[in-house]
């Protein structure tokens, strides 16, 4: 069975040629084979998959279903009822959600199974997935380089054909950078577009549940069913989920291509930069006018997206105290101790660097100077979009500076890594939507992603053109049959 | 700007945080190198600008975030606690505080 295409998987269940049960049985035997020296799984319950995919197989003699028995990897930051959601923390190690997200709540009444959950930085904090406390997620292009991050897991999921699908999450990247690294599509969906109730809050103003999968057309499907307002999440937006599965058939000739001058500066790897000049040349070739346009603020795009997500995080991160739910130190002197040695043991040296630095940013005297500031400069970064889609339709870059690093490279300093992100970073403070789009191998075997940028709820014209692009311009992938 | 032993210490504190000796002198030299990177924000110009907390805020907006304050089903209590590292007699156990 192909676990690369949950298209095929959904046709094969719904017409009966295989079961739900026979899907799912495919894709543990598939992490079996493969994830023991990969690591993009934590948990794997086989008992609740083999029952869930039997449900599902019950349901379909009544009808069918838009994602019948398609496997799907979930990052361990989004909760689903009775099943361990670790956050990749020690802190929540063995934490049971008595609730599901809505996203996997909707995704498995549209027949799709949850397979297990998957590997992530800790509270989705990093990009390489070396800060979980559980393991590092290895790229299954060399064992010796990250796998992206944070949501390292789901993407080697996806990559390695263990599952067809996988859900990921954003607040800065952590889902177009793996997909870059790994040679796969990942989808950051407009603010607000993907409920989130029930993915575990890191930057609450930043954070988005996003799709995985081998292709725009998968990607297509899951975003349909799992797209939609929520009365449960108040930030979740009320437009009308489009048929982006139609859309993807809408031509993508005459569209204007913008290409944003200063994601091409100093960092950029040569041979990254010479791959995505090439695809560029490829997408204006599909009859799209390219048209340079500039985003004036883009360099203060990281300092300042770690002061706003470090000051949401240092918030939301003060529940974490021991009392109701996780961790907790054994014989505390008082209730003062038990946080902060809770909290000390529990989380962590990223997590701590981070709630320490955004304690600081929020702190009495200082918080003018850095949120407050930091998040007039997000309303300048989110103009600078708004005059470039006066323009074009959409915006083609790089997703990372570099491909894959090695793992161990930057781990001891924090601050190359959150550089790593300058390409990302920028859509997830203007809330738009992004997606990384195989674009090719460099001399060396490593895989590197296109991205593709688009206006607020523009996901359909991402997904097509990506789709176009992939179709016109496939990467064939010289290791498909060892990984 | 250089940030002082005693700014961490309290800092630490503020956040319900413990560092050891050693932690501590790491910590403030990483600390200090994303402070000086971020102070880049200094320089821009933000004057007359509105902050931005909600990006995708649509102007119908407010019709839909509010809806009639009426009673729903919660979690039952045991489920509640099942995740409670010392439940007892239906509520969450603590250290002493008075």
């Amino acid at each position: 069975m192909d676990l690369r295409d949950a298209h095929s998987i959904r046709d094969a269940v719904n017409s009966g040629k295989i079961s739900a049960r026979e899907a799912a049985e495919a894709a543990l035997r598939r992490i079996e084979e493969v994830d023991g020296d990969l690591g993009g799984f934590l948990i794997i319950d086989s008992t609740r998959v083999l029952e869930r995919a039997d449900r599902v197989d019950r349901l379909l003699r009544e009808r069918a279903l838009p994602l019948a028995g398609v496997p799907i990897a979930v990052k361990d930051n989004i909760c689903t009822r009775n099943l361990r959601t670790t956050c990749g923390s020690k802190i929540l190690e063995n934490y049971i959600p008595p609730y599901s997200a809505t996203a996997i709540e909707r995704l498995e009444t549209a027949g799709a199974i949850v397979i297990g959950k998957s590997n992530c930085d800790e509270f989705a904090m990093g990009s390489s997935t070396e800060n979980s406390a559980f393991k590092v997620t290895r790229n299954p292009y060399d064992r010796e380089r990250v796998s992206g991050g944070s949501s390292g897991g789901s993407t080697v999921a996806v990559a390695a054909g263990m599952t067809p699908l996988a859900l990921g999450s954003e607040t800065g990247g952590s889902v177009r950078q793996p997909a870059s690294f790994c040679n796969v599509v990942g989808l950051k969906p407009t603010y607000g577009r993907i409920s989130r109730y029930g993915l575990v809050a890191y930057a609450s103003s930043l954070d988005c549940i996003s799709p995985i999968a081998n292709n725009p057309r998968d990607i297509a499907l899951l975003l349909t069913h799992i797209a939609g307002r929520d009365e449960r999440d108040s930030t979740s937006a009320p437009e009308l989920v489009p048929d982006y599965l139609a859309d993807l058939e809408k031509p993508v000739r005459g569209m204007r291509l913008g290409i944003p001058k200063e994601f091409f500066g100093e960092g950029l790897d040569p041979e990254v930069k010479s791959m995505i000049e090439t695809g560029i040349r490829n997408a204006g070739s599909l009859g799209c006018e390219l048209i340079e346009v500039s985003l004036p603020h883009t360099e203060y795009a990281i300092a300042d997206y770690y002061i706003i997500a470090t000051a949401e995080a240092s918030s939301n991160l003060a529940r974490y105290d021991g009392v109701r739910y996780g961790y907790r130190v054994s014989a505390p002197e008082d209730l003062l101790d038990m946080y902060k040695r809770t909290r000390s043991e529990g989380f962590g040296d990223e997590v701590k660097r981070r709630i320490m630095i955004g304690t600081y940013a929020l702190s009495s005297g200082y918080y003018e100077a850095y949120y407050g500031r930091a998040m007039r400069v997000r309303t300048l970064i989110k103009r600078d979009y708004d005059q470039a889609f006066e323009k074009v339709d959409a915006l083609l870059s790089p997703v990372s500076p570099t491909p894959a690093f090695k793992i161990g490279e930057k781990i001891s300093d924090p601050l190359s890594m959150y550089l790593s992100d300058v390409y990302t970073v920028t859509a997830n403070l203007a809330g738009i939507p992004a997606l990384s789009v195989p674009c090719g191998f460099t001399q060396g075997g490593l895989p590197v992603g296109l991205q593709m940028l688009a206006n607020q709820f523009q996901e359909s014209t991402l997904l097509r053109l990506a789709e176009s692009y992939i179709r016109e311009f496939p990467v064939t992938d010289p290791y498909r049959t060892v990984k | 700007m250089a940030i002082t032993r005693a700014e961490v210490l309290k800092i630490a504190d503020l956040a319900r945080l413990h560092f050891s000796e050693e932690e501590l002198v790491a910590f403030t030299v990483q600390f200090q190198r994303i402070l000086d990177y971020v102070e880049q924000l200094k320089k821009v110009d933000v004057t007359g600008i509105e902050p931005t907390s909600h990006v995708s805020l649509t102007e119908d907006f407010e019709k839909h975030i509010f809806r009639e304050d009426e009673t729903r089903p919660s979690l039952p209590v045991e489920e509640s606690l099942a995740n409670a590292p010392d439940p007892g007699a239906g509520h969450f156990r603590v250290p002493k505080v008075l």
